[in-house]
Protein backbone atom coordinates (compact mmCIF):
# COMPACT_ATOMS: atom_id res chain seq x y z
CA UNK A 1 0.00 0.00 0.00
CA UNK A 2 1.34 3.42 -1.12
CA UNK A 3 1.79 5.75 1.77
CA UNK A 4 -1.31 7.88 3.01
CA UNK A 5 -0.57 11.61 3.01
CA UNK A 6 -3.91 13.28 3.26
CA UNK A 7 -7.31 13.08 4.77
CA UNK A 8 -8.90 11.76 1.19
CA UNK A 9 -6.26 9.09 0.92
CA UNK A 10 -7.74 7.78 4.55
CA UNK A 11 -10.99 6.47 2.46
CA UNK A 12 -8.99 4.16 0.74
CA UNK A 13 -7.26 2.80 3.69
CA UNK A 14 -10.57 2.62 5.69
CA UNK A 15 -12.41 0.48 2.05
CA UNK A 16 -9.24 -1.71 2.27
CA UNK A 17 -9.08 -2.43 6.25
CA UNK A 18 -12.90 -3.15 5.75
CA UNK A 19 -12.63 -5.67 3.34
CA UNK A 20 -9.63 -7.82 5.12
CA UNK A 21 -12.00 -7.57 8.06
CA UNK A 22 -14.95 -9.47 6.11
CA UNK A 23 -12.27 -12.41 4.90
CA UNK A 24 -10.82 -12.71 8.50
CA UNK A 25 -12.24 -14.62 11.00
CA UNK A 26 -13.08 -12.23 14.04
CA UNK A 27 -12.69 -14.69 16.48
CA UNK A 28 -9.28 -14.55 16.91
CA UNK A 29 -9.45 -10.32 17.44
CA UNK A 30 -6.58 -9.49 19.78
CA UNK A 31 -6.57 -6.92 22.58
CA UNK A 32 -3.28 -5.13 24.05
CA UNK A 33 -3.86 -2.96 27.04
CA UNK A 34 -1.27 -0.47 28.24
CA UNK A 35 -0.83 0.89 31.77
CA UNK A 36 -0.22 4.72 31.31
CA UNK A 37 -0.25 6.31 34.97
CA UNK A 38 2.33 8.26 36.14
CA UNK A 39 4.57 5.15 36.89
CA UNK A 40 3.86 3.78 34.32
CA UNK A 41 4.85 6.68 32.10
CA UNK A 42 8.21 7.17 34.09
CA UNK A 43 8.58 3.92 33.48
CA UNK A 44 9.33 3.89 29.91
CA UNK A 45 5.37 3.15 28.86
CA UNK A 46 5.16 5.64 26.10
CA UNK A 47 7.88 3.80 24.37
CA UNK A 48 6.63 0.53 25.23
CA UNK A 49 2.94 1.51 23.44
CA UNK A 50 5.40 3.17 20.59
CA UNK A 51 7.07 -0.05 19.89
CA UNK A 52 4.11 -1.97 19.91
CA UNK A 53 2.28 0.59 16.95
CA UNK A 54 5.40 0.39 15.03
CA UNK A 55 5.48 -2.62 15.06
CA UNK A 56 1.82 -2.85 14.14
CA UNK A 57 2.53 -0.47 10.96
CA UNK A 58 5.92 -2.08 9.90
CA UNK A 59 4.23 -5.79 9.85
CA UNK A 60 0.70 -4.23 8.10
CA UNK A 61 -1.05 -6.59 11.51
CA UNK A 62 -4.89 -5.46 10.44
CA UNK A 63 -7.83 -5.60 13.59
CA UNK A 64 -5.50 -5.29 16.67
CA UNK A 65 -7.44 -3.09 19.31
CA UNK A 66 -5.05 -1.05 21.46
CA UNK A 67 -6.30 0.70 24.24
CA UNK A 68 -4.58 2.38 27.35
CA UNK A 69 -5.67 2.18 31.61
CA UNK A 70 -4.40 4.45 34.35
CA UNK A 71 -3.44 2.47 37.69
CA UNK A 72 -2.95 -0.88 37.64
CA UNK A 73 -1.63 -1.06 40.53
CA UNK A 74 1.34 -2.83 40.34
CA UNK A 75 4.17 -0.08 40.41
CA UNK A 76 7.56 -2.20 40.81
CA UNK A 77 6.35 -4.35 37.53
CA UNK A 78 5.54 -1.45 35.28
CA UNK A 79 5.67 -1.26 31.97
CA UNK A 80 2.75 -3.40 32.67
CA UNK A 81 1.19 -4.94 29.22
CA UNK A 82 -1.80 -7.09 28.77
CA UNK A 83 -2.68 -8.93 25.75
CA UNK A 84 -5.85 -10.78 24.61
CA UNK A 85 -6.11 -13.32 21.91
CA UNK A 86 -9.97 -14.07 21.10
CA UNK A 87 -11.44 -16.31 24.39
CA UNK A 88 -8.45 -17.16 25.55
CA UNK A 89 -7.33 -16.24 29.15
CA UNK A 90 -5.76 -12.47 29.28
CA UNK A 91 -2.22 -12.66 29.89
CA UNK A 92 0.09 -9.68 31.79
CA UNK A 93 3.40 -8.98 31.20
CA UNK A 94 5.61 -6.99 33.34
CA UNK A 95 8.50 -4.70 32.78
CA UNK A 96 8.16 -4.25 29.60
CA UNK A 97 10.75 -2.14 27.87
CA UNK A 98 10.32 -1.30 23.72
CA UNK A 99 12.56 -4.47 23.13
CA UNK A 100 10.40 -6.52 25.12
CA UNK A 101 7.06 -5.53 23.48
CA UNK A 102 8.97 -6.27 20.20
CA UNK A 103 9.01 -9.31 21.72
CA UNK A 104 5.71 -9.89 22.80
CA UNK A 105 4.49 -8.60 19.60
CA UNK A 106 6.13 -11.26 17.20
CA UNK A 107 5.85 -14.12 19.94
CA UNK A 108 2.14 -13.75 21.64
CA UNK A 109 0.40 -11.41 18.71
CA UNK A 110 1.63 -12.84 15.74
CA UNK A 111 3.19 -16.28 16.79
CA UNK A 112 0.58 -17.34 19.24
CA UNK A 113 3.23 -18.27 21.98
CA UNK A 114 3.48 -16.75 25.56
CA UNK A 115 6.60 -15.57 26.10
CA UNK A 116 6.38 -17.21 29.49
CA UNK A 117 9.59 -15.09 30.92
CA UNK A 118 7.78 -12.52 31.66
CA UNK A 119 4.09 -13.23 32.93
CA UNK A 120 2.94 -11.67 36.12
CA UNK A 121 -0.45 -13.10 36.08
CA UNK A 122 -3.02 -15.04 33.93
CA UNK A 123 -6.50 -14.53 34.40
CA UNK B 1 10.27 12.74 33.82
CA UNK B 2 13.20 13.76 31.62
CA UNK B 3 10.16 15.26 28.57
CA UNK B 4 7.69 18.12 28.95
CA UNK B 5 6.02 15.69 26.65
CA UNK B 6 5.98 12.94 29.00
CA UNK B 7 4.45 15.18 31.22
CA UNK B 8 1.56 16.15 29.00
CA UNK B 9 1.14 12.75 28.50
CA UNK B 10 0.35 12.24 32.43
CA UNK B 11 -1.80 15.47 32.64
CA UNK B 12 -4.02 14.69 29.86
CA UNK B 13 -4.40 10.73 31.22
CA UNK B 14 -5.92 12.63 34.66
CA UNK B 15 -8.57 14.63 32.12
CA UNK B 16 -9.58 11.17 30.76
CA UNK B 17 -9.65 9.60 34.26
CA UNK B 18 -12.18 12.61 35.10
CA UNK B 19 -14.48 11.33 32.52
CA UNK B 20 -13.54 14.69 29.60
CA UNK B 21 -15.44 14.04 26.30
CA UNK B 22 -13.10 17.00 24.61
CA UNK B 23 -9.33 17.87 25.72
CA UNK B 24 -6.76 20.51 24.30
CA UNK B 25 -3.59 20.48 24.45
CA UNK B 26 -1.43 23.40 23.75
CA UNK B 27 2.46 23.81 22.98
CA UNK B 28 3.34 27.85 22.30
CA UNK B 29 6.47 28.43 22.37
CA UNK B 30 7.69 32.59 22.42
CA UNK B 31 11.36 33.16 21.49
CA UNK B 32 10.85 36.09 21.59
CA UNK B 33 10.11 36.64 24.79
CA UNK B 34 11.82 33.66 26.00
CA UNK B 35 8.66 31.66 26.95
CA UNK B 36 7.07 28.35 26.48
CA UNK B 37 3.73 27.31 27.33
CA UNK B 38 2.03 24.10 27.68
CA UNK B 39 -1.37 24.16 29.11
CA UNK B 40 -4.29 20.59 28.56
CA UNK B 41 -7.98 21.77 29.01
CA UNK B 42 -10.77 19.67 29.26
CA UNK B 43 -14.37 19.59 29.65
CA UNK B 44 -13.96 16.78 33.01
CA UNK B 45 -15.98 16.78 35.83
CA UNK B 46 -13.43 19.54 37.26
CA UNK B 47 -12.56 20.11 41.15
CA UNK B 48 -14.08 22.54 44.10
CA UNK B 49 -12.38 25.05 45.59
CA UNK B 50 -10.96 23.16 48.46
CA UNK B 51 -9.70 20.36 46.04
CA UNK B 52 -8.15 22.70 44.13
CA UNK B 53 -6.46 24.31 46.68
CA UNK B 54 -4.32 20.74 48.02
CA UNK B 55 -4.41 19.41 44.53
CA UNK B 56 -0.60 20.18 44.50
CA UNK B 57 0.42 18.29 47.21
CA UNK B 58 1.74 15.11 46.54
CA UNK B 59 -0.41 13.58 49.43
CA UNK B 60 -4.07 13.98 47.45
CA UNK B 61 -4.76 11.71 44.64
CA UNK B 62 -7.91 10.59 43.45
CA UNK B 63 -6.37 7.29 42.77
CA UNK B 64 -7.20 4.48 44.74
CA UNK B 65 -4.56 1.99 44.63
CA UNK B 66 -2.29 4.44 46.11
CA UNK B 67 -2.14 7.18 48.68
CA UNK B 68 -0.12 9.39 46.82
CA UNK B 69 -0.38 11.25 43.13
CA UNK B 70 3.10 12.90 41.45
CA UNK B 71 1.91 13.68 38.60
CA UNK B 72 0.87 17.48 38.94
CA UNK B 73 3.55 18.56 41.96
CA UNK B 74 6.12 17.40 39.79
CA UNK B 75 4.82 19.58 36.44
CA UNK B 76 4.71 22.38 39.12
CA UNK B 77 7.76 21.84 40.27
CA UNK B 78 9.46 21.41 36.67
CA UNK B 79 8.08 25.04 35.78
CA UNK B 80 8.98 26.51 38.82
CA UNK B 81 12.18 25.45 38.70
CA UNK B 82 12.62 27.07 35.06
CA UNK B 83 12.00 30.52 36.40
CA UNK B 84 8.35 29.74 35.39
CA UNK B 85 4.72 29.84 37.05
CA UNK B 86 2.09 27.16 37.41
CA UNK B 87 -1.89 27.37 37.08
CA UNK B 88 -5.07 25.45 37.63
CA UNK B 89 -8.37 26.62 37.01
CA UNK B 90 -11.32 24.19 37.42
CA UNK B 91 -15.29 23.86 38.45
CA UNK B 92 -16.93 21.25 39.40
CA UNK B 93 -18.79 20.36 36.35
CA UNK B 94 -17.26 22.44 34.08
CA UNK B 95 -13.35 21.09 33.42
CA UNK B 96 -10.02 21.57 34.20
CA UNK B 97 -7.18 23.73 32.75
CA UNK B 98 -3.49 23.20 33.59
CA UNK B 99 -0.68 25.91 32.68
CA UNK B 100 2.76 25.22 32.88
CA UNK B 101 5.10 28.84 31.81
CA UNK B 102 8.47 28.22 31.29
CA UNK B 103 11.51 30.41 30.65
CA UNK B 104 12.46 28.86 27.10
CA UNK B 105 16.16 29.61 27.55
CA UNK B 106 16.50 28.23 31.40
CA UNK B 107 19.41 25.93 31.45
CA UNK B 108 17.00 23.45 33.66
CA UNK B 109 14.06 23.52 31.32
CA UNK B 110 13.53 19.66 30.07
CA UNK B 111 13.49 19.42 26.59
CA UNK B 112 9.98 19.50 25.04
CA UNK B 113 10.89 15.75 24.15
CA UNK B 114 8.65 13.20 21.50
CA UNK B 115 5.66 15.25 21.50
CA UNK B 116 4.36 12.93 18.54
CA UNK B 117 4.55 9.89 20.44
CA UNK B 118 2.59 11.88 23.38
CA UNK B 119 -0.63 12.70 21.37
CA UNK B 120 -0.51 9.14 19.61
CA UNK B 121 -0.66 7.48 22.37
CA UNK B 122 -3.67 9.16 23.86
CA UNK B 123 -5.32 9.00 20.50
CA UNK B 124 -5.04 5.22 19.88
CA UNK B 125 -5.26 5.08 23.75
CA UNK B 126 -8.63 6.77 24.26
CA UNK B 127 -10.09 6.62 21.03
CA UNK B 128 -13.68 7.89 22.09
CA UNK B 129 -12.34 11.12 23.12
CA UNK B 130 -12.25 14.10 21.16
CA UNK B 131 -8.38 15.54 21.12
CA UNK B 132 -7.12 18.49 19.77
CA UNK B 133 -3.54 19.55 19.31
CA UNK B 134 -2.01 23.30 19.54
CA UNK B 135 1.61 23.91 18.66
CA UNK B 136 2.75 27.08 18.00
CA UNK B 137 5.87 28.85 17.40
CA UNK B 138 6.16 32.35 17.42
CA UNK B 139 2.99 32.81 16.02
CA UNK B 140 2.69 30.03 13.31
CA UNK B 141 0.28 27.95 14.52
CA UNK B 142 -0.56 24.05 13.73
CA UNK B 143 -3.56 22.23 15.09
CA UNK B 144 -3.90 19.11 14.45
CA UNK B 145 -7.73 18.03 15.61
CA UNK B 146 -8.40 14.00 15.47
CA UNK B 147 -12.55 14.54 14.71
CA UNK B 148 -12.65 15.18 10.75
CA UNK B 149 -10.33 12.12 10.77
CA UNK B 150 -12.68 9.63 12.77
CA UNK B 151 -15.21 11.14 10.42
CA UNK B 152 -13.47 10.10 7.68
CA UNK B 153 -12.85 6.83 8.74
CA UNK B 154 -16.20 5.88 9.82
CA UNK B 155 -15.30 3.30 12.69
CA UNK B 156 -12.34 1.74 11.37
CA UNK B 157 -9.62 1.86 14.13
CA UNK B 158 -6.89 4.32 14.20
CA UNK B 159 -4.55 1.08 15.28
CA UNK B 160 -4.92 0.16 10.80
CA UNK B 161 -1.74 0.15 10.33
CA UNK B 162 -2.46 2.97 7.04
CA UNK B 163 -3.67 5.03 9.56
CA UNK B 164 -0.89 5.16 12.02
CA UNK B 165 1.64 5.70 9.23
CA UNK B 166 -0.91 8.82 8.35
CA UNK B 167 -1.15 10.02 11.84
CA UNK B 168 2.96 9.72 11.93
CA UNK B 169 3.27 11.88 9.12
CA UNK B 170 1.22 14.12 9.58
CA UNK B 171 1.99 15.38 13.04
CA UNK B 172 5.46 14.85 12.20
CA UNK B 173 5.28 17.22 9.39
CA UNK B 174 2.52 19.51 11.04
CA UNK B 175 5.34 19.89 13.56
CA UNK B 176 8.49 20.75 11.79
CA UNK B 177 6.38 23.22 9.06
CA UNK B 178 5.78 25.01 12.26
CA UNK B 179 8.76 25.35 13.61
CA UNK B 180 10.43 26.72 9.84
CA UNK B 181 8.26 28.10 8.27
Amino acid sequence: MSKVKSLADLKRVREEALKKQEAKNTANKIQIVIGMGTVGIVAGARETLKAILDFIEKENLQDIAVRQTSNIGMDSWEPIVQVVVGDEPSVSYGKVSAEVAKKIMKEHVVDGNIVKEYVIETQ
Amino acid sequence: MKELALHLLDIAENSVAANAQNITISVLFNTEQDLLQLSIEDDGKGMDAERLQRITDPFVTSRTTRKVGLGIPLFKAAAESCNGSFDIQSALGQGTKVTAIFQESHIDRMPLGDLKSTLISLLIGYPDVHWVLKYGFNGNIFEFDDAPIKKELEGIALTEPGVLGFLNEYIASGITNTRSS
